[in-house]
């Protein structure tokens, strides 16, 4: 047990010290990810403008109970479930092993490629939010005049619940999709498409609930929402306390799923592997 | 000819070219699942672009001047424009950095052809330019629900604004690649040109306001990003909000990006010290 704690200890320093190397490329990539909010408030703007108002011209002009404000909030909220639960280049880290033959080292060592890689993203985001934090808080008071204020501290806990829930399922996810290589060796636009679908099925693009109705629960059916929507929605404090239970409920049923899965493909693909590279 | 003729003479850059493209098509033949697989997500994709604006339009009659099929029409040439990017220039990109970091690309440096030309263009994907099909078929059908007739001029404007559009793509496409010889690694590539693109992906004229002017004048005089969809699909579908002075300023910040970014291109090549040699 000690010695495991230790291995994964290891593992989380190397990753923390590896993160640090490629800075430039990280504080880079943090800044470029708060672009969209700016086109996406502009572009909800636009379409709130062009909404005919309602007789009753007190009120505000409303998109299926989103006021402009709840709009920005929602897509700052769904900004940082995908703080956690996004994993750039896990996937095509995975596929590109397996091609040219790295992914032996974790055959041939005692060390587990799944659990190598959790706890190097787990490292990965502990960095992430150093370098982020500040970004984000610019961003939230920039923005807290659309934010619906602090949640109650029940919300809070399980929203927090939520989004490590979020982070799990984000990365097993991706590491099921990568481990597909082991079938398909060439997965470039697999994986391109996949973060595009991501893009639409986690709530990102936008909230799900303005779908039409069959399309909604097909969609929310999916462990996607839990990446973006679902966290979002639970901070800006539109679920009930038994609708925040239960998705939490689904969310650690989908944890399970996933893993089994994604274990079962790896013990399924090590079969199959065929070492190249030498 | 002898062997030192032959090496002083001028490639033929057409004929290069096209070797490139029998060489990805055939390896595009030998991954068949993966072309298959491309081909039926692409579609995917496209539908859930489809129902978002259904949706935005099942709320709203128009969004700053742009209609529903006004707007397909312009989603559709976005979606050309981008699987153009896709197929003859994203996956050589990528694969630059790569090459960067591995030294692999010493052996490209070697070669008596243009680097840019040999870098930028080897690679084709060509399952990605079945989107084009999509993507025309939604601008046509965009084009017959608005009533517009078109003729050859239009036809060969608007291509031409595409193309211009497309090249202001590379231009930005080759800076973002060309810093990953400063910054070491740049795997990142395709998420960072979603984040780029993610300004092409709405019309010019929702760039407004305090916080919309100043990105409408920077990325439309400077760094074109906004004008690369908008002035082809205004040229064809929007003639109300097409402003022709905007095209010019278009061909003419695209020849300088281009220009530019080829001066970057150079430039990054000079400060490349090979790797793991």
């Amino acid at each position: 047990m000690i010695t495991r704690i230790r291995v994964h200890w290891t593992i989380l320093r190397i990753s923390i010290e590896e993160r640090l190397i490629y800075r430039a490329d990280f504080a880079l990539g943090t800044l470029l990810r708060f672009m969209p909010i700016v086109t996406t408030i502009l572009l909800w703007q636009a379409i709130f403008n062009g909404v005919s108002p309602t007789s009753d011209s007190s009120k505000e002009t409303t998109i299926d109970s989103y006021r402009f404000s709840d709009m920005v909030s929602y897509y700052l909220l769904v900004m940082l479930g995908r703080a956690f639960s996004s994993m750039p280049g896990l996937a095509s880290g995975i596929a590109q092993d397996v091609r040219d033959g790295t992914i032996k080292k974790y055959l041939v060592q005692p060390i587990d490629l799944l659990g190598f890689l959790f706890w190097s993203r787990v490292a990965h985001k502990l960095i992430y939010y150093l370098v982020a934090a500040g970004p984000f808080a610019i961003m939230f008071i920039l923005c807290h005049s659309f934010l619906p204020g602090w949640p109650d501290a029940g919300t809070l806990i399980g929203a927090i619940v939520a989004l490590i829930l979020g982070f799990i399922i984000g990365f097993l996810f991706e590491a099921t999709v990568g481990l597909i290589s082991f079938w398909f060796l060439e997965v470039s636009s697999l994986l391109f498409i996949v973060m595009m679908l991501n893009y639409f099925l986690s709530g990102h693009m936008f909230p799900l609930d303005l779908l039409p109705g069959p399309i909604r629960s097909v969609i929310l059916f999916l462990p996607f929402q839990y990446l973006a929507y679902f966290p979002a929605k639970v901070l800006l404090g539109q679920l009930t306390p038994s609708e925040l239970f239960q998705g939490l409920v689904v969310q650690v049923l989908w944890v399970i799923g996933l893993f089994f899965l994604a274990r079962f493909l790896f013990s399924r693909g090590v079969r199959r592997y065929s070492a190249f590279g030498g | 000819m002898n062997f030192l003729e032959r090496s002083t003479k001028r490639p033929s850059y057409w004929r290069v070219w096209l070797t490139f493209a029998r060489n990805s098509l055939v390896r595009e033949m030998s991954f068949r699942a993966n072309f298959l697989i491309t081909l039926a997500t692409r579609l995917l994709w496209f539908c859930s672009m489809m129902i978002f604006f259904k949706v935005v339009f099942l709320k709203t009659r128009q969004i700053n001047g742009w209609g529903e099929y006004e707007y397909f029409a312009f989603m559709a040439t976005g979606m050309i424009i981008n699987s153009l990017i896709e197929t003859f220039f994203m996956a050589n990109c990528t694969n630059f950095s790569e090459q960067i970091r591995t030294g692999n690309l010493d052996f490209a440096l070697l070669k008596p052809i243009d680097a840019q030309f040999l870098i930028s263009l080897e690679k084709i994907e060509w399952s990605v330019l079945s989107n084009l099909l999509f993507a025309g078929g939604l601008l046509f059908f965009s084009l017959h629900k608005l009533g517009i007739h078109f003729g050859i001029t239009e036809m060969l404007v608007y291509l031409g604004f595409i193309g211009v559009g497309v090249s202001v793509f590379y231009s930005i496409m080759l800076v973002l690649t060309s810093a990953s010889v400063w910054m070491g690694r740049n795997r990142g590539l395709h998420e960072f040109w979603f984040y780029v693109t993610v300004f092409s992906r709405y019309p010019r004229n929702i760039y407004q306001g305090s916080l919309g002017l100043p990105i409408y004048y920077l990325l439309s005089y400077c760094i074109p990003i906004l004008l690369v969809v908008s002035i082809p699909a205004e040229s064809l579908a929007n003639r109300k909000v097409y402003d022709p002075h905007l095209a010019i300023v278009f061909i003419c910040t695209s020849l300088a990006c281009l220009f530019i970014s080829r001066l970057i291109f150079n430039y990054a090549l000079t400060s490349y010290r090979s790797a793991s040699s």
